[in-house]
Parts: structure tokens; C-alpha cells; sequence
């Protein structure tokens, strides 16, 4: 098995604040992980670690063998690592089409052609027609981002992140405010994604949580508590009294 | 507008060909652009006596059209643009002092030394709030001056800058007093770099520029370098500016402190605010609106025109572009129904 991404001792204080406590843990290639724990745990932190959004206090990061811990973000989307955002982040008077299209274009390459008319590739449009597809965004593409119905622009939050071609990503909470039935919608092409394709999911739904995850990470106060195999870490009662016996997840 | 509507009444469209159309359909020409264009052309027969004016409204459109490309399409705001304008005139102003006279070669020098200063402070753009830009901003164009000012043997200094001599457009055409050959010459430059702007914030690169804009975080999450095009968008806006700058001191034959002026940032702005921020047509309408009030309010009230300017300015800003368009689309709804019939 090869490592996609690896964290070393990594830190990150908020003033007197540990949010992220020597977390040293390592995703292996293809694996669908889950990353669970109580609010405020630090996952949110650590993803925004992970993707360069915050410096580490100390600690490193390794992304498919090469230490990124001080690359810009973007040249960690370039190299691979996408995400999606706890809080949708989008463009909110750019269009869906707009949107993933852009995505689609920079990864190929073309974000700095400034002679050529958007919309003139093929291979982007088809590509971004593909994407926008699959996430049922097809009827919505022409409209403006900010009027959209909040379902809509949380999966169009999944479809720029996968856009980008990934070959590991981290999705934070994308079910977060997705009706109960279409939650598994979701996870289901985020499932759908190519088996070397690494998954790092943050959910509070356990019952998502065991359908998508191989193996399952847990975060309690900013440090790593256990990380296992998904039956073991549910069978485990050091996991089920910090988090599972909390009884759910508000 | 005919075509989008014929790939909206063909269902069975294929969404990768719907898409092309739609993206397409962004970037197409619509009527009234024509129409601004022809009247900008027709305006040196219906007025000729007011082709100074006219050659005016040309040039501040340039410099308001490269202010709107950073603060429309980047979102970066500036109260120091004039320091771009200010180093193209004097570029040209000097070419024009020791003997190279051509205007293109002025335009082109001008843009290229405005380029690199915009180029140099990009960098001091790239991170820091709104406040702190408008501050750098504001301060780099003062030093300029102070620089424009102390280096007196160079630019003339408070006597501005005397005897430069411009030749001939294209070697045919001598700058005349009516303002024709001025005003041509302008609007040509803006045209020309008014569609080049155009193509590009419907490039690949505008279309980025515009996520930047609207969340840089998201921006860079899909691999865009942020800080990048804002300094290329910058560069290009200096560009712009610089050679607004070149035509008025080629047009004028004068260069003074002024170029450099606050006011003349600030100005610019109010222009580009006036006409409307962020789909390139601002700084043209802007201009034209700023310059003819000035125009006609200097003339009734010498002293106080500025008030009026001030009031629209505030009245615009406080009841919203969108709705003051809404009331004037409802008041206009019926006309409008009436040419489509
Ligand atoms: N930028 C910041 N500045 C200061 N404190 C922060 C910052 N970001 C996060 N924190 C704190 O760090 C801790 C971890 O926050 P984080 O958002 O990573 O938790 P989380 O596990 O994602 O929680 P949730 O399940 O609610 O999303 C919290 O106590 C939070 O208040
Ligand atoms: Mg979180």
C-alpha cells in the first residue's frame, strides 16, 4: 500500500488553544476514510491544514511522498489534494456552468488564456456538461450561483472540488443542511469515484458514515484518538463513550 | 439574442452543446454596443465644434475603463490611479520634448513605463485589506508627484511641461485645433483597447478574475494562483491607464502636475461609479455623463458645479444602481413592448 497523504506531529495553537494537537496519521492510496468527532474536535482544522488555508504551528505535511507543508494552496490543488468547505464556498454571481468550467479549465491548464473566447475548448465544455450532469445541475447551469436552493449549491460545492480532478479529497460535512434523503445521493458519486481516488469524509451521520468509510478516524480536543478499521473503531467502547455514546450529534 | 432563444426552444438539446451556446451567448455583441460606437463616430459630424469635449470624454473613458478593470473585474480599489496616468504623460510628453514625436511610439512607451511601475507596486497590493490598498495607492501616486515636482530640469515642475511637439498620426494626419484629428485619434486607441479588454474578461483568464473576485478562497481551492493575476490584471490596468495618460498629452501638446493630481484619482472613480462598475461600458458612460455636467453646470454655476456632481454621485450610491435601473425599465417597460411588437 502507498501513503496518498501523511501528517508528522503536526500542530496548529490558537493563541492558548490547541486546535490541532501532534496529529501524526497516514491515509493510504484508494482508502475511503471517515473523520469523526464531537464540534469543535479540530477537523474542520485540519483539513484547512491539510489544504495549506492555515500554516501549522509546527509539524509537516506529506502529499504523495514530497513534503508540502509550506506550498501555496493552489499548487496543492495542482498537485492533487481538492476539498469542499464546511460553509459552501462559491462564486456566488457566477453561474454553475461558469463555475465548473472554470475549475475544469484551470486544471488543464488553460486559466491564463486571455486571447481566446470561455466556452471555445471542447474538452472543458464536455468535461464540465459531464460533471454538472451527474450532480443533477444540468437544468440549473445557466442561473446565477447566489438563487440557486441551498441543495443545489451544496452539490454544486461537491462538483467544483471534483472538477479539479482529484486524486485525494476531503470533504467537510458536505451532507451538512442536505435533506435526509438525499444525503446518500451525495455520497453516493462522491462513492462513485475512481477506486485510486483517496476520500477523506468529516461526517456527524453515523449511519453515512459506516455505509461510505473503510476506515475511520477519530478526533477528540485537536488530538488523534484512534484510527482503525471501520468495524473496530464501531465496536470499540473507548470510541463509543467519547463520541458515539454522546448519543448523536447536534 | 434570437439564437439564444432558438437553443432554448430545442429541448432535446445535448447539455455539453447547450453549454457552449450559453457561454457563447456571454460574450456575443448586443445592440446597443453597436449603437454606442456609431455614435461615438457620429459625433465628430453631428457636433463639431465640441471635439476638444469630445476627445476629453474619449481619454477619461480610457483611464475610467483601466480603472474598471481592477476594480470591476479584480476587486481592487485605488484612489492613486492617476500615478499610471501621469508617468504615460509624461513618457510621451517628454518623447515629444526631445524629438520623438510619433504618437504611436509615444502610446507605446507610455504604456510600457506605466506597465512596469504597475507591475513593480502590484506587489504591495496583494495582500492587505480594501483601507490598505487605497492608502498605497493613494501614497504612491503622491510621491510621484513630489518626485514629478522636485525633478523640475526633467518635467518642468509647476510650469508643467513645455514644447512637445507630437507629429502626425500615422504620418498622415496633423493634430488640428478644431480637435478632429485629436478626437479620432482617441476614440481609435479606445476602441481598440476597449476590444481587447473585452475579449478579455470573456477569456478564460477574465472568467478566473472574476472568482478572485468573488471568493479568492474558493479561487485558489480550485488551483487558481490569486496573487498572479492580480498582478497581471494590475500590470495590464497600468497599461491602460498609462496610455490614457499619453493621449492627453499628446492631444494637449502640455504636460502639468496635475497628471498626478489626488483629484484626478478621485475623479476617475466617481467616473467609473457613475457609470456603472464591472461590465466595461462604466467608464464610457461615465465620462460621458461627468464631462457633459461639467460642462454644462461649470457654465451656470462656475463655482459650484461640483455640488451637482456630488449629489448624483451620493443619490447613486445610496438608492442603488439596480433599482434606479428597475424604476427606469418599469417607466420604460411600455416603449419597450412597443418595439418588440
Ligand atoms: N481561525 C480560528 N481562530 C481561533 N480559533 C479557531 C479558529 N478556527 C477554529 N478555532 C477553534 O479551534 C477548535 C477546532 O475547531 P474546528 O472548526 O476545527 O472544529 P470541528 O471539529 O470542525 O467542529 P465542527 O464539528 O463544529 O465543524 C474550536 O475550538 C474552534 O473554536
Ligand atoms: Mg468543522
Amino acid at each position: 500500500m502507498t501513503v496518498a497523504l501523511e501528517t508528522r506531529n503536526l500542530v496548529k495553537r490558537f493563541g492558548g488553544l490547541v486546535a490541532t494537537d501532534d496529529v501524526s496519521i497516514a491515509f493510504q492510496k484508494g482508502v475511503r476514510y471517515a473523520l469523526i468527532g464531537p464540534n469543535g474536535a479540530g477537523k474542520t482544522t485540519l483539513i484547512n491544514l491539510l489544504t495549506g488555508v492555515l500554516r501549522p504551528t509546527g509539524g509537516a505535511v506529506i502529499l504523495e511522498g514530497a513534503d508540502i507543508t509550506g506550498m501555496a494552496p493552489h499548487r496543492r490543488v495542482q498537485n492533487g489534494l481538492a476539498r469542499t468547505f464546511q460553509i459552501n464556498q462559491l462564486f456566488p454571481e457566477m453561474t454553475p456552468l461558469q463555475t465548473v468550467g472554470l475549475a475544469v479549465s484551470e486544471r488543464q491548464g488553460h486559466g491564463r488564456e486571455w486571447w481566446r473566447l470561455a466556452g471555445g475548448k471542447r474538452e472543458v465544455i464536455d468535461e464540465a456538461a459531464a460533471i454538472l450532469e451527474r450532480f443533477g445541475l444540468t437544468d440549473v447551469m445557466g442561473a446565477e450561483t447566489k438563487v440557486l436552493p441551498y441543495g443545489k449549491q451544496r452539490l454544486l460545492e461537491i462538483a467544483v472540488a471534483i472538477a479539479c480532478r482529484p486524486r485525494v479529497l476531503l470533504l467537510d460535512e458536505p451532507a451538512a443542511g442536505v435533506p435526509e434523503e438525499e444525503r446518500h445521493e451525495i455520497l453516493d458519486i462522491v462513492g462513485g469515484l475512481p477506486d485510486d481516488v483517496t476520500i477523506l469524509l468529516i461526517e456527524h451521520d453515523m449511519d453515512l458514515v459506516f455505509s461510505f468509510a473503510q476506515r475511520i478516524a477519530v478526533l477528540v480536543n485537536g488530538g488523534l484518538f484512534m484510527e482503525g478499521a471501520a468495524k473496530d473503531i464501531a465496536a470499540d467502547p473507548r470510541v463509543r463513550e467519547v463520541y458515539l455514546g454522546e448519543g448523536g450529534h447536534g | 439574442m434570437t439564437d439564444i432563444a432558438a437553443a432554448a426552444a430545442v429541448p432535446q438539446i445535448s447539455p455539453a452543446a447547450d453549454a457552449r451556446l450559453m457561454l457563447a451567448a456571454a460574450a456575443r455583441w448586443r445592440w446597443w454596443e453597436f449603437a454606442v460606437w456609431i455614435a461615438a463616430l457620429a459625433a465628430i459630424v453631428v457636433f463639431p465644434r465640441n471635439l476638444l469635449l469630445l476627445n476629453e470624454i474619449a481619454i477619461l473613458a480610457l483611464f475610467a475603463l483601466s480603472l474598471d478593470l481592477i476594480l470591476g473585474f479584480a476587486g481592487i480599489v485605488s484612489l492613486g490611479h492617476a500615478a499610471f496616468f501621469g508617468v504615460g504623460a509624461y513618457a510621451a510628453g517628454l518623447l515629444g520634448k526631445f524629438g520623438y514625436g510619433d504618437p504611436f511610439l509615444g502610446l507605446a512607451a507610455a504604456a510600457a513605463v506605466a506597465a512596469v511601475l504597475g507591475f513593480a507596486t502590484s506587489f504591495l497590493l496583494l495582500r492587505g485589506s480594501d483601507l490598505t490598498r487605497l492608502m498605497v495607492t493613494l501614497g504612491i501616486a503622491l510621491m510621484l508627484l513630489e518626485l514629478a515636482n522636485r525633478e523640475a530640469w526633467l518635467t518642468g515642475g509647476a510650469d508643467g511641461l513645455q514644447g512637445v511637439t507630437i507629429g502626425p498620426v500615422l504620418g498622415l494626419f496633423d493634430f488640428d485645433l478644431s480637435g478632429r484629428t485629436a478626437y479620432l485619434y482617441s476614440l481609435g486607441v479606445l476602441f481598440v483597447l476597449f476590444l481587447l479588454a473585452r475579449r478579455i474578461i470573456h477569456s478564460p483568464f477574465g472568467l478566473s478574475l472574476r472568482a478572485v473576485k468573488q471568493n479568492p478562497l474558493r479561487a485558489r481551492a480550485i488551483g487558481i494562483s490569486v496573487a498572479v493575476r492580480l498582478v497581471a490584471i494590475y500590470t495590464l490596468s497600468a497599461a491602460f491607464a498609462g496610455v490614457a495618460g499619453a493621449l492627453s498629452a499628446q492631444t494637449t501638446q502640455y504636460v502639468s502636475l496635475e497628471v498626478f493630481d489626488f483629484i484626478r484619482s478621485a475623479d476617475v472613480m466617481l467616473v467609473l461609479v457613475l457609470g456603472g462598475v464591472g461590465y466595461l461600458y462604466g467608464g464610457i458612460f461615465g465620462a460621458l455623463i461627468f464631462k457633459l455636467m461639467q460642462d454644462y453646470l461649470s457654465a451656470i454655476t462656475p463655482q459650484y458645479w461640483q455640488f451637482w456632481i456630488g449629489l448624483v454621485l451620493v443619490i447613486l450610491v445610496l438608492a442603488g444602481r439596480e433599482r434606479i435601473g428597475a424604476q427606469l425599465t418599469r417607466l420604460f417597460a411600455p416603449l419597450l413592448r412597443w418595439r418588440r411588437a
